[in-house]
C-alpha cells in the first residue's frame, strides 16, 4: 500500500540476501520531498542495509527503485551522489585538517589562472552556511570546531556541491549534545521547508517525535509499515519495533522461576552515582547474590553504556561502584576479572570471538588472562574445560580445535558464553547474550542464567526482548536516554515497561 | 586417513608454503648447477676440521636473518612491525667493536689482524653490552608502541633513522676494524663441524618456543593480533603484550649484529645489517603469518629466512653481482606475494578439491 503520490522516492519489493541471512525482504518505502522521515527498527531490523541499497554500497537482490518517477539503478556511491543521494553519517567523513571553505567546495574549488581563488571561494562557503544560518569563520580548520558544526559543514556539502534533493541522515545526533541536537533540527526542518527529503535515521525516540513527519518501521528485514508520526503513539511504536503488538504483551506467560532471596544484607554490587559524562547519566544499582535483574530498553537508552562502566571497559566519572564490599579504585577488564565480574558483550563480532583462534583457545581466553601469562594452563586441561562447555551449551561441533570463525552465529555466541562461564564469575553480565540464535538455543541458555544464580551468582540480564527479560528477572531496570527510568519487582508487567521505555509512566 | 585429506592437511600446515618455495629453489639448483650441493671437509688453521660448502653457507650466512626473523615474528604476529632491526644490529655490532678495541675507539689501531688479539674488556662484558643495547633499542620500541600509542611503522621508524646515526656516534663515526680471535668465533667457529651460528639460532629458537608455547605467551599474542578489542574484553593487557614482542625483536637483533660483527670482522654503522628489516618481513610473510597480527610459527619464518639465503646464495653462484641482487630478489619477493593471494590460494584450493575428488571414490 504504497503512496505513489508526490513522492520523490520509491523503493518497491527491495528484498537482499546475505549468505546465510535475509538482510531485506519485500521492503518498501516512499520519502516525499519536504518530509522528514523517521527509520526506525532495533539491531539487525534491516535500517543499514536499506540505506547501503540506496546509496549504491549493496545491490539489491529483488526490487525496483524510482527516482522522480524515474526507474534507476544505483550503482555505487558516486552514481548515487550524482542522482541527487547524499547520506551524512554519524561519523563525520570530512577532513578536519582542512578548512571549513575546503571541505566544503572541495573539488569544486573556484579557479582564477588556473589557481584556487581563496578569496571566492571563502564567500561561497560562508554564504551557503549562512542560508542555514550557521555563521563561522570558514578559514579556520574544521577540526576547530564542534562536531555539531562538523555535521551541518557535511550537511552543506552534501546540499552545495551534490546539489542533494534527498539527505540521508544516519544517526546524527548520537554524538551530539541537547543544544548541538536542537540547533541540527533547525538545520533539518528549514531544508524541509526548501523541499528537500530527509530520512532521519536515530534510535531516540524523544528526536523522532520532535522533528519527523512520517516513520518508517523495519524489523528482522521486513517492512512493518509507514506512518504519521502524529498519530502512532510512542508505545505503539515501541511494540512494532520490539514485534509484539500490546494485547500479545499483556498474556506473555510468567514462567519466572521463583527464587529464594537469600539475606538482602550482602549486596554483591553497589553502584552509588555511577555515570560517564555523554553515554550515561549518574545511577544507583544495587545487585544481591543470587538475583537476576533485568535491563530493559532500547538501543541507545543506555542498557550497554551501564554494562561496560560496570566491567570497567569505560571507566566512569561520577559516582562509586563497591564490589563485594571493597570499593572499586582501578577499572579495567583485566581489573574485573580477578574482582569476579564477567561481562559476555554485545557485540560479539566485534568484542567477542577471536575468529582465527580454535573453541578451546577461545573458551579458556579469559581464564587464561586471569591466571596470567606464566602459569599456562596445562593442555589436557584446556580440552577438559572446552569439552565440558560444548556439552553443557550445546555447541555444535566436530571437535574443540576447530576455528571458531567457522562457527554458525549461535554456536559462536555459546561459545563467548562458554568463555565467561569458564572464570566462575560472582556477577555476570551478559548483554544480549540470546540474539541471533534459534529458539531451542535461546530457552537452554535462559535456564542456565537461572541455574546460575541458584548458585549464588548475581546476573544483569540485557536484552530487546521484553518477554525474555521478564520471564527470567527478580527486578527490571528500564533505561531511557541514557538513565534509569524506573525499576520494578518482579510483579511488573510488559505494559507498564513499555510505557516507560516510551517516556510515560 | 585418505590420501586426499593427508594432501589437505599438508597443505594446510604451515610450513607447507615455505618448504615448497625452499624445494623449488634446490631443485633449480640439482638441475642448473649439481655442484652446488657438494659439501666438503676441510681443515681449518683457526678453526679445527669443519663442513664446507653452498649449502653451509646458507646456513652460516643465513643466521643473522634467522635470528631476526624469529624477532620480527612475534612482532608481527601482535599486528605490529618493526623496522628498526637492521638499525638494531648496528649498534649492536658498534657497541662490540668499540669495547673490544683496547683505545675504546678513540684511535684505530693497525695492527696484523690475528697476531694483536688484544681487549681490554672481558669478552662476556663485550656480549653482554651487545644484547643490552639491542634489547634496550627493542624496550625502546616497545614503549613507544605499546605506552605512546605510536603507530608501529612510524615508531619504528624514528630507531631506523636515527639507530645508525647512534651507531656512528659510538664507533666516532669510524668502520672499527675488529682484531680479537675469540669473538670471531661466534660468527665463523664450528662446533661438530657445523656453524657456531646455527646452534645459536637453534637455541634462541628454542628459547622463543619455550617462550610462546609453554606460557600463554603466544595465545595472548595471536588474541591481540587477531582480535584485540576482543582481548582486552577478555582482559588481556595489550601493552605489555606488545612491549615484551618489541624488546626480544630487539634482543634477536642484538644478537645478529653480534654474529654479523664477528663474521665480517667489523662494525660498519652504515652498511651493517642493511635491508635487514625488509628480508625479515618477508621471511615472515613467507612463514605464513599474516601482516595484520594472528596465528603465527616461528619455525615457518626461520625457513622462510632459508629460503631467502638460499636463494642469494644460488644467485652468487650463477655469478650474479652482488649490486644486481637486489632486482633478482624482486621477483621472488613477487612470487611469494603472487603466491600467497588469495586468487592463487583460491586456484590452488579448486585444483586440490577436483584432484581429491578423481582420487578418492568413497565420495
Amino acid at each position: 500500500m504504497l503512496e505513489t503520490t508526490d513522492a520523490i522516492l520509491l523503493m518497491r519489493g527491495i528484498s537482499k540476501i546475505f549468505p546465510g541471512v535475509t538482510a531485506l525482504e519485500d521492503v518498501d518505502f516512499a520519502l516525499r520531498p519536504g518530509e522528514i522521515h523517521a527509520l526506525m527498527g532495533e539491531n539487525g531490523a534491516g535500517k543499514s542495509t536499506l540505506i547501503k541499497v540506496l546509496t549504491g554500497v549493496e545491490h539489491p537482490d529483488n526490487g525496483s527503485i524510482e527516482l522522480a518517477g524515474r526507474l534507476v539503478q544505483v550503482r555505487s556511491p558516486q552514481h548515487s551522489q550524482s542522482l541527487g543521494i547524499s547520506t551524512v553519517y554519524q561519523e563525520v567523513n570530512l577532513c578536519t585538517n582542512l578548512s571549513v571553505a575546503e571541505n566544503i567546495l572541495l573539488g569544486n574549488e573556484p579557479r582564477r589562472f588556473g589557481t584556487i581563488d581563496w578569496r571566492r571561494m571563502n564567500a561561497l562557503a560562508a554564504q551557503a552556511l549562512k542560508r542555514l544560518d550557521i555563521d563561522i569563520d570558514v578559514a579556520r580548520p574544521l577540526g576547530n570546531y564542534s562536531l555539531a558544526i562538523q555535521q551541518m559543514v557535511a550537511i552543506v556539502r552534501a546540499l552545495e556541491i551534490e546539489s542533494a534533493r534527498i539527505l540521508i541522515l544516519d544517526e546524527p545526533t548520537s554524538s551530539l549534545d541537547a543544544n548541538e541536537t536542537s540547533r541540527l533540527f533547525d538545520v533539518m526542518r528549514k531544508l524541509r521547508a526548501s523541499g528537500i527529503a530527509i530520512v532521519f535515521v536515530t534510535h531516540f525516540l524523544d528526536q523522532v517525535y520532535q522533528v519527523s513527519d512520517r516513520i518508517t518501521v523495519l524489523r528482522n528485514g521486513r517492512l512493518v509499515g509507514t506512518y504519521d508520526t502524529e498519530s502512532l503513539p510512542r508505545v505503539e511504536l515501541i511494540a512494532k519495533m520490539l514485534g509484539r503488538s500490546l494485547a500479545d504483551l499483556e498474556t506473555v506467560s510468567r514462567a519466572r522461576a521463583e527464587h529464594e532471596l537469600p539475606d538482602a544484607q550482602s549486596l554483591a554490587l553497589k553502584a552509588t552515582g555511577l555515570g560517564h559524562k555523554g553515554t550515561l547519566e549518574p545511577l544507583d544499582l544495587a545487585l544481591r547474590a543470587g538475583e537476576v535483574v533485568g535491563l530493559a530498553g532500547l538501543l541507545g537508552s543506555g542498557r550497554s553504556e551501564l554494562a561496560r562502566l560496570l566491567f570497567g571497559v569505560d571507566t566512569p566519572d561520577a559516582g562509586s561502584l563497591e564490589v563485594g564490599g571493597a570499593p572499586v579504585t582501578r577499572h579495567g577488564p583485566g581489573e574485573s576479572l580477578r574482582r569476579g565480574i564477567a561481562l559476555c558483550p554485545e557485540d560479539r563480532k566485534v568484542e567477542g570471538i577471536v575468529k582465527d583462534l580454535t573453541i578451546r583457545e577461545n573458551i579458556i581466553l579469559a581464564l587464561q588472562a586471569r591466571q596470567g601469562w606464566a602459569r599456562y594452563l596445562p593442555e589436557s586441561k584446556q580440552y577438559e574445560i572446552a569439552e565440558r562447555f560444548v556439552r553443557l551449551l550445546g555447541i555444535v561441533t566436530p571437535s574443540v580445535d576447530q576455528l571458531v570463525g567457522n562457527l554458525s552465529g549461535g554456536n559462536q555466541q555459546k561459545v563467548i558464553l562458554a568463555r565467561w562461564l569458564a572464570i566462575n564469575p560472582r556477577i555476570l553480565i551478559l548483554d544480549e547474550p540470546t540474539r541471533g540464535i534459534d529458539v531451542g538455543a535461546k530457552a537452554e541458555i535462559q535456564k542456565l542464567v537461572l541455574d546460575l544464580a541458584d548458585e549464588g551468582k548475581s546476573i544483569v540480564f540485557i536484552s530487546s526482548e521484553l518477554e525474555e527479560v521478564l520471564r527470567i528477572s527478580q527486578r527490571v531496570i528500564v533505561m531511557r536516554d541514557q538513565r534509569k527510568a524506573a525499576e520494578y519487582g518482579k510483579d511488573v508487567n510488559a505494559q507498564t515497561i513499555i510505557h516507560t521505555m516510551a517516556g510515560h509512566q | 586417513m585418505t590420501p586426499h585429506k593427508l594432501l589437505a592437511r599438508v597443505r594446510e600446515s604451515r610450513l607447507f608454503w615455505p618448504l615448497t618455495a625452499l624445494a623449488v629453489i634446490l631443485l633449480f639448483d640439482a638441475i642448473f648447477e649439481p655442484g652446488f650441493f657438494k659439501i666438503g671437509i676441510i681443515d681449518d688453521p683457526v678453526y679445527g676440521p669443519h663442513l664446507y660448502g653452498n649449502l653451509i653457507d646458507v646456513l652460516n650466512n643465513g643466521a643473522p636473518l634467522m635470528l631476526v626473523s624469529i624477532g620480527m615474528t612475534l612482532v608481527i604476529a601482535t599486528g605490529g612491525v618493526d623496522l628498526s632491526v637492521g638499525a638494531v644490529i648496528a649498534i649492536s655490532a658498534a657497541m662490540g667493536a668499540v669495547l673490544i678495541n683496547p683505545a675504546l675507539g678513540d684511535r684505530l689501531i693497525t695492527n696484523d689482524i690475528l697476531t694483536a688479539d688484544t681487549t681490554n674488556t672481558p669478552l662476556p662484558l663485550i656480549i653482554l653490552a651487545d644484547l643490552a643495547a639491542g634489547t634496550l633499542c627493542g624496550l625502546w620500541n616497545g614503549f613507544l608502541v605499546s605506552r605512546a600509542r605510536i603507530q608501529p611503522m612510524v615508531a619504528t621508524l624514528i630507531l631506523m633513522v636515527a639507530g645508525r646515526g647512534i651507531a656512528q656516534l659510538i664507533t666516532n663515526g669510524q668502520i672499527m676494524t675488529i682484531y680479537y680471535t675469540p669473538y670471531f668465533w661466534f660468527g665463523n667457529g664450528f662446533i661438530l663441524g657445523l656453524p657456531v651460528s646455527i646452534y645459536i639460532v637453534a637455541g634462541v629458537a628454542l628459547l622463543a618456543w619455550l617462550l610462546v608455547r609453554k606460557t600463554a605467551l603466544g595465545l595472548f599474542i595471536e588474541s591481540t593480533g587477531v582480535n584485540a578489542r576482543a582481548a582486552y574484553y577478555a582482559g588481556l593487557d595489550e601493552r605489555n603484550i606488545k612491549l615484551l614482542a618489541y624488546t626480544f625483536c630487539g634482543f634477536t637483533g642484538a644478537i645478529a649484529g653480534l654474529i654479523l660483527s664477528s663474521y665480517v670482522h667489523s662494525s660498519d654503522a652504515n652498511n651493517i645489517g642493511a635491508n635487514y628489516e625488509l628480508d625479515a618481513i618477508l621471511a615472515v610473510v613467507m612463514g605464513g603469518t599474516l601482516m595484520s597480527g594472528g596465528r603465527f610459527s616461528i619455525v615457518a619464518s626461520i625457513i622462510g629466512a632459508i629460503v631467502i639465503w638460499a636463494f642469494t646464495i644460488t644467485m652468487y653462484t650463477f655469478g650474479v653481482p652482488a649490486d644486481a641482487l637486489t632486482a633478482a630478489k624482486a621477483v621472488l619477493v613477487l612470487l611469494v606475494i603472487l603466491l600467497y593471494s588469495e586468487f592463487s590460494q583460491r586456484l590452488l584450493g579448486r585444483w586440490g578439491l577436483r584432484k581429491g575428488q578423481r582420487h578418492d571414490p568413497a565420495h
